[in-house]
């Protein structure tokens, strides 16, 4: 179809949501990673939320079971899941902060929200690392 | 409810409202991480003794059952969202959100034992 009156752009296409096949060409911005991560985390903290209160049952049950804990803590599948729900926590606490601040109508300016979505994995990745030090002993 | 002219056509209006719960609880819950996070500074080292003693006081319990409450209020506002951002047919979005207020009920009820068994 041409375009009945060229001084004018084309009529735009309707509104559609995104393919999951447009998804992997799709160049989300740095704000929008952070944001899809606080997602992904909220979700993952809400499906593994029984398995905290078990641990945290664990370690106030009694002196035998804070020790049960202790040793569950040296397996892999309870590391890889407290490192998994650690970053979690981190991640959605670091990027809720900076939510709560854009709602306050702070750096909202396209350079302040594009350094403010750095500083959320500045400070989230560099203490998930030191968390991930710290479960696998080497701390 | 007005009729007429000023009659409101759209919106159940409960949207301002969770948004702002969500906002409220989510500001519960980092004062609460600061408490345990300081009164476990304050502790020393990290034990069954040091750990336990810190939720054996009842205004520490009620504290965490707070927490917990204001973390189940946010979660439930935070996956209704995602159930209705990505699951259309009507029966599915509404069994998940049933299973998602029974599951953080579930948890909701389990804390507060857990609490009080200490």
């Amino acid at each position: 179809m041409t375009n009945p009156n060229p001084t004018r752009p084309a009529p735009r296409s309707p509104i559609r949501n995104i393919g999951f096949g447009e998804l992997y060409h799709y160049r989300l911005p740095l704000a929008g990673i952070v944001s899809i991560l606080h997602r992904v985390s909220g979700l993952l903290m809400f499906l593994l939320l029984p398995v905290l209160l078990w641990l945290f049952d664990l370690s106030l049950s009694s002196e035998r079971s804070f020790d049960r804990l202790v040793e569950l803590s040296q397996g892999w599948v309870t590391r890889i899941v407290l490192l998994g729900l650690g970053w979690a926590l981190l991640h959605h606490l670091c990027a809720g902060v900076r939510f709560l601040l854009l709602d306050l109508h702070l750096g909202t300016e396209r350079l302040a929200a594009y350094r403010s979505s750095l500083a959320v994995f500045a400070v989230s990745v560099p203490l998930t690392l030191v968390l991930a030090l710290f479960v696998f002993g080497v701390l | 409810m007005s009729i007429g002219s000023r009659r409101v056509l759209v919106g159940a209006h409960y949207g301002l409202r969770d948004w702002l719960i969500q906002r409220v609880t989510a500001v519960v819950m980092i004062v609460f991480i600061a408490m345990v996070v300081w009164s476990l500074a304050m502790a020393g080292a990290l034990d069954y003794d040091s750990w336990s003693r810190v939720f054996a006081p009842v205004p520490m319990k009620l504290a965490t059952v707070i927490a917990v409450l204001a973390l189940c209020y946010h979660a439930w506002i935070g996956v209704r969202d995602i159930w209705m951002d990505y699951v259309k047919p009507a029966g599915l979005r509404l069994a998940l959100h049933v299973g998602a207020i029974l599951w953080l009920l579930y948890c909701l009820a389990w804390s507060v034992q857990i609490l009080w068994s200490v």
